[in-house]
């Protein structure tokens, strides 16, 4: 990675981190009617992934998902319109946080019940290679995810036709408050997808040229040989399952040491790389404030964005 | 062309017919190509289309209903095939949380969503609990899904012909007795979805059916007959979207009606249309509507049992009997239809 590329990939992350914490500043306004599911330390997987898949590349996701949605269509105006349920908004108002998509962009649908959009994906990878082409359609979910049915049975299906269905696990060991070890009675999910004819890697999501290097290996492999992969992704969730706060108080887990968070940071990390690779401070300091200002000018455009006509309650039903 | 044909090739027919006109239309669900064919309504496809247009999944209902989403989304037409409606209950939360939702959830980004979902429904020859069900209210009750119910080798052949090329995702509902039925299918007559059909008239009482309760009541309303009253038969085709208009202007004309519904009474759709009818008609009515439907109980397997479960053409007589004020009649030398007739199991 040079640097030019690793400043462009900066600009992407630190927009999914500031448009995150911009709704975490104006979340208790209460006019952002619709719950956030934060991926604050989780952004360098979306980021990544998506930039190592093809652009044309179809990708599902789930109710966290607004790094996918930002890394996959860098709409910024439809993305608070959306959450401020505007007419503005990418979905008129009628999706909120948990069900953005943006399909003309390639992010075809996200879902608030986990494990649902990975047989979705199944089919459009199915229907690729009925039109003789195969192509990367992209899942992405959490580690709870891997306990549904869908996730097996759609690897199961994959594995069996050979088609190139990218399964991603963005594992943060917490099913809304419940870790992975009063939940998942495997050896880990690597060694439990082993026996499937699938490619499978394994990575720290937290480390952006880490998720680069993991999504493009896997996406190297499955285009010489036609199968799924399974790419997973570890990363730290920095705060509750839903909603804009911290959540340490509580007993389920303890705030680690600031060490330890800064090293699961993926903002930060990258700022270590992007310094590494000879990158200025004020080169950083100039993205981050051409980000800051699309994110001030998108929030204050979509306050003041009308709401819905009524007329549009009853639309979109049927065509 | 018009031919006389079972319900069963109508079906398969239909199939064949918008598979040669569009390539993008697909045929895929659990013994879909095998030997059987799903009571031969996919027979002769494989041959025709090949495998990777008429193909066979693995036990994975909840996936491969997702799958036909993704598939739709993708830009082709599949027709998802469920032996049973009992196991499209495992796609429910596709069917449900994605496929009925995801028009409206997206603001209207996703423009078309033609997904075709065949279930098989209804009474076999001791299916119990779990191979019997029928389900349209429950499938109607969901904004987002249009529920279809054909009753006639020609509403079989031009209403999956419709729901096929229909932008929208469609429940074909197919009662498993139908198959054997044999009508006139003019391959040119085409049945838009949404419309109810008035499939005999008469002026003193109206029958609103659902699927078979519509054979059972063409043979009460030949016994109604017999003593001098004439029975309308609407059948509602259409379960959503729902044709009211033409019901309500069979029962402002006869004042009476019996809602026949092929599911259970309670909560179902049954109860939906008696609303609207009341709704509709309050001042023509003479008496109450009445609902016939199965007894509020699981299917029991055994024969007696599933006798009194079903309802039948004989209910019908003697519901409308009772709306009409009239003595019972004499029904001890009557045959009705029976199962055993044509058919000795197991499945």
């Amino acid at each position: 990675m040079d640097k030019a590329e690793a400043l462009g990939l900066y600009q992407k992350l630190y927009l999914v981190r500031r448009c995150e914490e911009k709704i975490r500043e104006e979340y208790f306004k209460d006019e952002m009617k619709t719950p956030v599911h934060l991926g604050i330390g989780g952004e360098a997987i979306s980021v990544g992934v998506v930039q190592a898949l093809p652009p044309a590349a179809l990708t599902f996701g789930t109710y966290r998902n607004h790094a996918l949605y930002l890394a996959k269509t860098d709409d910024v105006e439809g993305f608070f319109g959306e959450l401020y349920g505007r007419a503005s908004g990418r979905c008129k108002g009628k999706a909120g946080s948990m069900h953005l998509c943006y399909p003309e962009r390639g992010l075809v649908a996200t879902s608030a019940v986990v494990g649902t959009t990975i047989p979705v994906a199944l089919g459009a990878a199915m229907a690729s290679r009925y039109r003789g082409r195969n192509e990367v359609v992209a899942a992405f979910f959490g580690d709870g995810a891997t306990e549904e049915g869908t996730f097996w049975e759609s690897l199961n299906y994959a594995s069996l036709r050979g088609l190139r269905l990218l399964l991603i696990c963005e594992d943060n060991e917490l099913a809304i408050h419940t870790h992975v070890n009063d939940r998942q009675g495997h050896e880990g999910l690597l060694s439990a997808v082993s026996g499937f004819r699938c490619h499978a890697e394994r990575a720290d999501g937290s480390d952006l040229p880490a998720v680069l290097e993991a999504a493009r290996g896997i996406l190297r492999k499955m285009e010489k040989d036609p199968r799924p992969g399974f790419l997973h992704l570890s990363y730290y969730r920095f705060l509750e399952h839903v909603g804009p706060l911290e959540d340490f108080k509580f007993a389920y887990r303890k705030k680690p040491e600031e060490k330890e968070l800064q090293r699961r940071d993926p903002v930060h990390r990258f700022e270590q790389t992007l310094a590494a690779l000879g990158a200025r401070a004020e080169e950083i300091a100039n993205v981050r404030s051409k980000v800051d200002e699309r994110v001030l000018k998108e929030v204050a455009a979509a306050q003041k964005a009308p709401f819905p006509e009524p007329s549009e309650l009853m639309t979109d039903v049927f065509v | 062309m018009k031919r006389n044909i079972q319900f069963r090739e109508a079906l398969s027919s239909a199939l064949a017919d918008e598979m040669t006109a569009d390539p993008s239309v697909f045929v895929f669900g659990l013994d879909v190509p095998d030997h059987k064919r799903i009571f031969g309504s996919t027979a002769g496809l494989l041959e025709k289309f090949g495998p990777e247009r008429v193909f066979d999944t693995p036990l994975s209902e909840d996936a491969m209903t997702g799958a036909a989403l993704g598939a739709a989304l993708a830009g082709l037409r599949p027709v998802h095939v469920h032996i049973r409606v009992d196991f499209a209950l495992l796609g429910m939360n596709q069917i449900i949380n994605m496929i009925s939702n995801l028009r409206y959830m997206t603001g209207g980004q996703i423009g078309k969503l033609p997904i075709v979902i065949r279930a098989v429904i209804g009474r076999g020859w001791g299916q119990s609990a779990q191979h019997s069900k029928s389900l349209q209210g429950m499938f109607a009750h969901f904004p987002g899904l249009k529920v279809v119910m054909p009753s006639s080798p020609q509403d079989a052949y031009s209403l999956l012909r419709a729901s096929i090329r229909d932008d929208n995702p469609v429940i074909f509902l197919e009662h498993r007795w139908l198959y054997d039925v044999v009508g006139e299918v003019d391959d040119a007559h085409a049945v838009p979805l949404g419309l109810a059909n008035v499939r005999r008239h008469g002026k003193d009482i109206t029958l609103v059916c659902t699927s078979w309760m519509n054979v059972e009541a063409h043979k009460a309303a030949d016994l109604l007959a017999r003593r001098g009253v004439e029975a309308e038969i609407v059948d509602v085709r259409s379960i959503a979207p729902l044709d009211a208009a033409t019901i309500l202007k069979s029962v402002r004309r006869t004042g009476r009606c019996i809602v026949a519904d092929y599911d259970w009474s309670f909560c179902g759709f049954a109860a939906e249309l008696a609303a609207q009818i009341h709704h509709g008609c309050f001042k023509e009515l003479k008496a109450p509507v009445e609902r016939v439907g199965f007894a509020h109980t699981p299917c029991p397997t055994t024969r007696p049992l599933e006798n009194l479960f079903y309802p039948s053409a004989k209910t019908l007589v003697r519901a409308a009997e009772r709306l009409l004020g009239l003595d019972e009649m004499d029904l001890s030398q009557e045959k009705f239809y029976t199962y055993e007739v044509n058919f000795k199991g197991p499945f």
